[in-house]
């Protein structure tokens, strides 16, 4: 039998972790596109697109994600196309993200004063300039920090792509421990390494959202 | 022929009937004064004339555009009727010169070059040439609401609306936003303005309309309405704002 050293087993988990961190920028930014698009239409006040939104935002947030990814991997075969793990596991975080980033801009677009947009409405601009121009750049900013708080949400979400199949760090710890039967030490590093991507995030986000309570 | 014309125009907010059949003229150069007491619906005419509000009978046709047709482009409609709010409402990101010069570059294509030199113009006109590159933050409230007049006239409205301009300043700040205004007048700029500046509406107004109950209840020249008003809810108003 192979024998694993305390280094092999960090070595293994560590170039999982790797594809944890691509799925998580995969899905961020893709999920950060289709959410853009989604906030424009879920703002637009035209009620065909906003009730899009609202259904699309309702499943993927009502629904546990795990299910999501089942319906992905399994769904589509269904109709005879071959999805791969890796496929699966990247578009449903990407729509599961793009449901919460969604939700979390409205918010941020929704606390822009009214007088932002009917001082811009006067002006001639249209939706689109808008938003463009006088809106999304004030609602950026007090966006960054429940944003990028919700990027650790989609870190620990990669960890159930482990379920189909995909080999990123927590899939990668079920197969150390299969070998090596030592649960306790593969599974700390686990968490150690999570915990090594996430610390940073939320504590960044936790001081630019202190930095702007200071601004007002 | 007058460059708005409100004819009969009713609206109302769920069962709250607050235009209730207004009808009113203004001609090219004309400064119209709205006054009235709080409800009697002068804001909610002033944003039915740039479609900021929708009215469910009668029509508004400003500069030959009827603002609730089926066809309507409210951003034709917009880009010759400024507004000019009570809370100044710049964009904040934005400074003194950017603000201005926003409308010109997006929406009438101008460079930025040449709108620059238009928003350089624009805000000498309001007294504001030193502060081109201040943002709103940086400015007094009577500076912030100059240049968003400033902001308007840049996309050369033939009408500029007025909506209680001076009402969220420091008094000793009002007389500079009103003398802009004033200027604007003489130079034959169309004006409407709600306010509760009963000497200036007196003095600078070329018209002078008295709400009550969402009517136009009195309307004339404003001397003369001031010196003698016909309805006792108008003897009432002017007897009590003085
Ligand atoms: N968005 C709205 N929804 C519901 N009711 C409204 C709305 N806007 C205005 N109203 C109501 O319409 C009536 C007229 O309001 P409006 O703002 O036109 O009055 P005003 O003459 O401008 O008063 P003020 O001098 O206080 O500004 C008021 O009774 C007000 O409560
Ligand atoms: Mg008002």
């Amino acid at each position: 039998m192979l024998q694993f050293s305390f280094w092999d087993i960090l070595s293994n988990l560590l170039i999982a972790t790797q594809w944890t961190i691509v799925l998580s920028l995969i899905a961020f930014f893709c999920g950060g596109i289709v959410g853009l698009v989604l906030l424009f239409m879920r703002t637009s006040r035209i009620a065909p697109l906003e009730w899009f939104t609202k259904i699309y935002i309702e499943f993927f947030q009502g629904t546990p994600l795990l299910m999501q990814l089942f319906l992905f991997f399994f769904g589509i075969a269904l109709f005879g196309v071959e999805v791969s793990p890796w496929m699966a596991a990247t578009l449903a975080l990407t729509f599961w993200t793009s449901a919460f980033l969604t939700e979390i801009w409205r918010g941020c677009v929704e606390a822009i004063p009214k007088g932002q947009w009917e001082a811009s409405s006067s002006l001639a601009l249209s939706y689109i300039e808008q938003m463009r121009y006088v809106i999304l750049p004030q609602a950026s900013r007090i966006a960054v920090a429940p944003t990028v708080g919700f990027s650790v949400q989609v870190i620990k979400g990669t960890a159930l792509a482990s379920i189909i199949g995909f080999v990123e760090l927590t899939k990668a710890g079920t197969m150390l421990n299969n070998a090596t039967f030592r649960p306790f030490l593969v599974y700390s590093l686990v968490a150690l390494i999570y915990f090594c991507l996430c610390f940073p995030l939320s504590w960044w986000a936790k001081k630019i959202e202190g930095r702007l309570n200071v601004a007002r | 022929m007058s460059l708005v014309s409100i004819r009969d125009v009713r609206k109302s907010f769920g069962p709250n009937e607050v235009l209730k059949g207004v009808s009113l003229d203004i001609a090219k150069g004309d400064a119209v004064a709205i006054i009235g007491r709080s409800g009697s619906g002068k804001s909610t005419l002033l944003r039915c004339i740039n479609g900021l509000e929708t009215y469910q009978s009668g029509s508004i046709v400003a500069d030959g555009i009827e603002v609730a047709g089926a066809n309507t482009n409210l951003r034709e409609l917009r880009r010759h009727v400024g507004m000019v709010f009570q809370q100044f409402n710049l964009f904040p990101h934005l400074t003194a010169a950017e603000n201005v010069m926003l409308a010109p570059t997006v929406v009438n294509k101008v460079s930025k070059a040449e709108a620059r030199a238009t928003a350089a113009e624009v805000l000498a006109k309001v007294g504001l040439s030193e502060k081109m590159d201040a943002y709103p933050s940086e400015l007094s409230g009577g500076q912030q609401q100059r240049v968003a007049i400033a902001r308007s006239l840049a996309m050369r409205p033939k009408v500029l609306l007025c909506d209680e301009i001076t009402s969220a300043l420091d008094p000793e700040l009002v007389n500079e936003v009103l003398r802009v205004v004033e200027q604007l007048a003489r130079e034959g700029m169309t004006l409407i303005l709600v306010t509760h500046e009963m000497r200036f509406a007196r003095d600078v107004g070329t018209k002078l309309v008295f709400m009550h109950h969402g009517k136009v209840h009195e309307e004339g020249a404003p001397k003369e309405v001031f010196a003698a008003p016909r309805t006792p809810e108008l003897q009432q108003f002017v007897g009590q704002v003085g």
